[in-house]
């Protein structure tokens, strides 16, 4: 709990940080922008969690551990796309996502 | 303090999006991630900071400053994007953080006052309860997931061409 500041206020961050992750992910390009906007998206989820576990129920520790999950989550996730990255790069020479047209093997 | 962090957050994660440069990008995200570590500590939570700064800090903008320099030439620009698509998605952002914030504004929290501390043991028997409302199964699941992602990353990255 921090003195003087409501849950309306984190909350209010998160919304930002969220959207604008959202108006990221839709306009970029690259494959490593869409990867950081998503990065951004999930983690405002995070705050979401643990800031109204905090604030709402603070004798309870579900927020925590669903936090923990997105966590690893996106890590997983991040570890798999830049490989997938990687690869895209040696096939296509760029990684911006117009130049991926052929999905094939 | 929380607003100079609630500042920093916003900030650095538009800049992490409108930024042309690939690298600085990443270091923008890094920057968003430590200022959310930040908020974690003022609200007491310093399990979950020290996660948040070793995993997401550490570990994930590592990885991504690799993939950075693996593919990008540095000082690369990215294309800009077309002018309708910028106008329709920040129209689309700009509207949902409206609706959003005027929902969060006009319902009413039941706030608690009560500050009970926690410590990293609850956490961790929890995570490990495989009685009621325990966190056991969903936890071997993420440890199978990451393991099982770790193997495709390895075998993804390592596939040779015969062209």
């Amino acid at each position: 709990m921090i003195p003087g500041v409501g849950i309306t206020h984190v909350l209010i961050v998160s919304t930002l940080m969220f959207f604008i992750g959202i108006y990221g992910f839709l306009t970029r390009k690259n494959l490593i922008t869409i990867l950081i906007a998503i990065e951004l998206i999930l983690n405002s989820v995070a705050i979401n969690f643990i800031v109204i576990n905090k604030y709402l129920f603070p004798e309870k520790i579900n927020g925590q551990i669903f936090s923990i999950f997105i966590i690893a989550v996106a890590a997983a996730e991040v570890a798999i796309a830049i490989a997938v990255v990687i690869d895209f790069y040696r096939i296509n020479k760029s990684i911006d996502v117009e130049h991926g047209e052929t999905m094939k093997y | 303090m929380f607003y100079i962090l609630a500042i920093s957050i916003v900030v650095f994660s538009l800049l992490a999006v409108t930024s042309r440069k690939v690298m600085r990008a990443t270091m923008y995200l890094l920057f968003t991630l430590m200022a959310t570590g930040g908020l974690y500590f003022l609200i007491d939570y310093n399990f979950m900071a020290g996660v948040q700064l070793i995993v997401y800090a550490g570990g994930i903008v590592a990885l991504i400053v690799f993939a950075v320099m693996l593919t990008e030439k540095i000082d690369n620009k990215t294309a800009l994007p077309e002018k309708i698509k910028m106008i329709l998605a920040g129209l689309l952002s700009v509207v949902g953080s409206i609706v959003t914030i005027y929902i969060l504004l006009s319902h009413p929290f039941k706030e608690t006052t009560d500050d009970i501390g926690q410590s990293v043991s609850v956490i961790g028997e929890n995570l490990l309860n495989y009685g009621d409302g325990g966190y056991v199964l969903p936890f071997e699941v993420v440890s199978i997931l990451l393991l099982a992602s770790m193997i495709a990353a390895i075998v993804v990255a390592k596939r040779k061409f015969d062209n």
